[in-house]
């Protein structure tokens, strides 16, 4: 704490200072004697783990929640805010994790809605000054892409931008971003990097929330770390190692994120031969054995996602074939993945992985409710075991399994839809982006889980967009690129920049040949 | 199970009871509106706190509750569905029509449950199979087309002439109590069971909520909703068997609007259009309070359509009610 306290000294160039800012919620210290300031043209990264008090601290610079004590001084001048409107007034938006857009509209009426233009007595919408000022604000961002595009036929990159051009639009001096990296490819964030810092050159001041170390060391001038509604530290970027920024988040030592175990690798469990589903994949080829971890990796978009849902049964393949332990099979449905033994953590677990309102236990059993019951009459009492069971071992943090999902954190939820694969007897394990939208103690946890998983003999697929993720994880690197697998790669002699040149070189077949040049992998990259 | 040696909290798997949950309970305040009923019924009326009134009564009402538990499970689902009403009359007319053709009873009975079957199927195949098209088109569709078929085979008139027996249905006793009551019991044991004791209600519960995470573990949400439906024709054609065995004959108008008044029981009873939510208890004292409600304003020599209004009212009171309820729960905020 003294070490923070030192390094915030007041810098006349502050454009937002927030002093001794205490929030109490019934229950709750949402913050605690926080403080907080933001330089002009600054962009400064603001990192802790869920529940660390970001959010409320967001609400309290955009105006939603009122400060029980302490001050928010914009410009030197003391102000208080009775609403969100008078946060706006002086300059204040925020752009949140999640976007929220109206789909149907066109990207100019998302830009202005709530202060559209209109002609001066008829008070009727001004298209055209509409549309040439959202134009002009588009082109500023370098955003390639028309203002009368549809939103919802945006990809989650552009509808980003399209919020930043939002803020603009209200003259916003402190742009707040909560994690607008979360659900972006590696390509789009640096796309989201550039844009950030034209902002700032622009006299922007940026305050950046992240789970990432990467978009930090990137990005911002300095960093600022929450710790249970406490401020941790405020330290220059070039000055603090990845290590002590983990630390600081996390209150202990992380010294191992990604223990590699020695595991004995076994008999061959999946075959993926030539699997096509016209417009999505074209002629994937893998296998996957016991006890193995097999990273799907690519750009969001390449197809890794399609592959595991046509393996699971979510959707068909046209032509090619999947030998799970030497037959060949037809997946219909999840059911019938389940029956075979593929199981799969979904991508979106809040709507596909889980009922949110119920209880941890009945969502454990969900996927198993006929090992629980004897011609369709449920064996409540052996359920509860088992669930009690499956929590305990993956270290649910809950009171009971009775707590509805809906009141865990990302983490724990994502624990349970591991406890829902693990309540049934499987093989394979398909898992989308396990840690999207974790913090990273439970990422660590995950981390664990999963090698667990492998050690008990699971074969195991892991779509991973994170690098640190799939070369710490994994035994073999499978690389998609537009639906073609342009690079299989073994972990331990694959390296960041192959990976990456796989998976953006625009020429694949290119690709993978280059990529065949450089290794030796069984059963090769797909090419014509 | 648990062993005593790790000192970490560990997470609870049997659940603790608790009287507030208990009495934080819907049905609770079903029960006292239906007190309310009852007792602006007595003083309406003095014969009518008496033991037979309420073992008699509930026949003149009890036709279309048969539809109350598997519409029940629709609106659990996150759907609904308002060809019941025309269901009860195509099956009722197709009995009176193959009756009256030279079939014997017992068959027309069957198939008349058949024919229940078969629309309710119907709507559920087409709902499950084709998604584009929403179950709200669907239902509609078929409530007029049932209703016009029934039409076409009887044309404006009415059909009965049914044996003697056949109306047992509706004005037997069993031991004193009228076979419609026992009926209703008996279906009310079987339902009640089904959604709260089996697999299969379990997975209506979790498709009520969230249908796209049902079927990414592994649940036959296709199955379930034809199941459903058919379940929902099943039960109309024993309106239909009921209903007719008490009028005595059939016309292809009867049971117009039934599907309303069933939707409104089942709402009543506190299951909530979203889906996911509601226990069969509510939806049971709603019947006997819209129903003694009724009967009440009978006795008071009000006019039917007043009847109308008192109950559409009260389903305004009881959601609004239900929604009120939801805010003070929540109230307590997440951060």
């Amino acid at each position: 704490m003294s070490e923070a306290i030192a390094n915030s000294d007041d810098t006349p160039g502050s454009i937002l200072e927030l002093r001794r800012i205490t929030k109490i919620f019934p229950g709750v210290k949402a913050l605690d004697d926080v403080h907080f300031d933001l330089r002009q043209g600054e962009i400064h990264g603001l990192m802790g783990e869920n529940g660390a008090g970001k959010s409320t601290f967001i609400k309290i610079i955009t105006g939603v929640h009122a400060p029980d004590t302490g001050e928010i001084v914009i410009d030197g001048r003391k102000v208080e805010f009775k609403s969100p409107i008078e946060a706006q007034r002086l300059g204040v938006a925020a752009i949140y994790q999640h976007v929220t857009c109206y789909p149907d509209l066109s990207v100019a009426e998302n830009i202005f809605m709530g202060h559209e233009k209109v002609t001066g007595l008829t008070r009727r919408v001004d298209w055209k000054a509409m549309h040439g000022e959202a134009q002009k604000l588009l082109d500023r961002l370098d955003a390639n892409f028309s203002s009368r595009e549809r939103m919802g036929a945006l990809s989650v990159a552009r509808q980003q931008i399209v919020e930043i051009a939002k803020a603009l639009s209200t003259n916003a001096r402190i742009v707040i971003m909560d994690e607008p990296t979360a659900a972006l490819t590696q390509h789009e964030s640096n796309e989201l990097y550039r844009i950030t810092e034209q902002l700032c050159d622009a006299g922007v001041s940026v305050i950046f929330i992240s789970h990432r170390l990467e978009d930090i060391r990137r990005l911002a001038q300095r960093v600022t770390v929450f710790r249970d509604g406490r401020h941790i530290g405020c330290w220059p970027v070039q000055e603090i190692t990845q290590d002590k920024l983990v630390v600081a988040m996390v209150g202990r030592e992380i010294s191992t994120m990604f223990p590699k175990r020695r595991i004995d690798i076994g008999e061959e469990v999946l075959r993926v031969a030539n699997l096509t589903r016209i417009g999505y994949f074209r002629d994937v080829s893998f296998t996957l054995r016991q006890g193995e971890i097999l990273a799907l990796t690519g750009l969001v978009g390449a197809g890794r996602t399609e592959v595991c849902e046509t393996l699971y049964g979510i959707a068909r393949w046209d032509s090619g074939s999947v030998l799970v332990e030497g037959r060949e099979v037809t997946i219909e449905d999840p059911l019938h993945a389940l029956r075979l033994g593929i199981g799969c953590l979904p991508e979106d677990r809040q709507r596909q992985g889980l009922v949110l309102p119920w209880e941890i236990g009945k969502n454990i059993t969900l996927p198993s409710l006929r090992a629980f019951s004897r011609l369709y009459w449920m064996d409540e009492d052996r359920e509860n075991q088992a669930a009690g069971e499956l929590a305990r071992k993956l270290n649910v943090k809950a009171s009971s399994i009775f707590t509805r999902v809906l009141a865990l954190s990302g983490g724990n939820q994502q624990k349970v839809v591991v406890a829902k694969i693990l309540s049934r007897h499987l093989k394979i394990i398909i898992l989308d982006e396990p840690t999207k939208g974790v913090d990273v103690g439970a990422k660590a946890a995950i981390y664990d889980i999963i090698g667990d998983l492998a050690e008990q003999g699971y074969g195991i697929i892991l779509i991973s967009s994170e690098m640190p993720e799939v070369l710490g994880l994994s035994d073999r690197i499978v690389v998609m690129k537009e639906g073609r697998v342009t690079a299989q790669l073994e972990t331990a002699n694959a390296t960041q920049e192959q990976i990456l040149k796989a998976s953006m070189v625009v020429d694949a077949t290119e690709a993978a040949a280059e990529v065949a040049a450089e290794t030796t992998a069984d059963g090769s990259g797909s090419g014509e | 199970m648990a062993d005593a040696r790790t000192p970490e909290i560990r997470i609870q798997a049997v659940r603790n009871w608790s009287w507030k949950t208990f009495f934080f309970q819907w049905e609770w305040l079903l029960v006292v509106v239906l007190l309310l009923v009852v007792a602006v019924n007595t003083y309406l009326s003095p014969f009518f706190l008496a033991l037979s009134t309420f073992i008699h009564t509930p026949a003149t009402f009890l036709d279309k509750a048969f539809i109350v538990f598997p519409m029940m499970m629709v609106i659990i689902l996150g759907k609904i569905d308002i060809s019941v009403g025309s269901t009860v009359a195509l099956s009722a007319v197709m009995m009176a029509v193959a009756y009256n053709a030279g079939l014997p009873m017992p068959a027309a009975i069957v198939l008349c449950l058949l024919v229940g079957v078969l629309a309710g199927a119907f709507n559920g195949v087409l709902i499950a199979r084709f998604k584009e098209l929403s179950f709200v088109i669907v239902t509609i569709s078929t409530m007029m087309i049932y209703r016009g078929i029934a039409y076409i085979i009887l044309g404006d008139q009415a059909s009965g002439r049914f044996p003697g027996w056949f109306s047992l249905f509706g004005w037997g006793t069993v031991m004193g109590v009228p076979f419609m009551l026992v009926a209703f019991v008996v279906c009310a044991v079987i339902f009640g069971l089904l959604l709260h004791k089996t697999s299969f209600g379990r997975a209506i519960y979790g498709m009520g909520h969230n249908a796209i995470a049902c079927r990414y573990s592994g649940v036959n949400t296709d199955r379930i909703l034809m199941t459903v439906f058919t379940l929902n024709g099943l039960m109309a054609a024993v309106t239909a068997i009921f209903l007719t065995s008490r009028m005595g004959s059939t016309r292809p108008n009867v049971a117009l609007g039934y599907e309303l008044e069933v939707i409104a029981m089942v709402v009543l009873g506190g299951v909530s259009t979203n889906g996911g939510i509601g226990r069969i208890g509510g939806p049971i004292l709603a019947v006997f309070i819209v129903g003694f409600l009724g009967y009440g304003m009978g006795l008071a020599n009000l006019q039917a359509p007043i009847v109308l209004v008192v109950i559409g009212l009260l389903l305004i009171v009881s959601v609004l009610a239900l929604r009120v309820r939801f805010t003070i729960r929540r109230k307590k905020p997440v951060v």
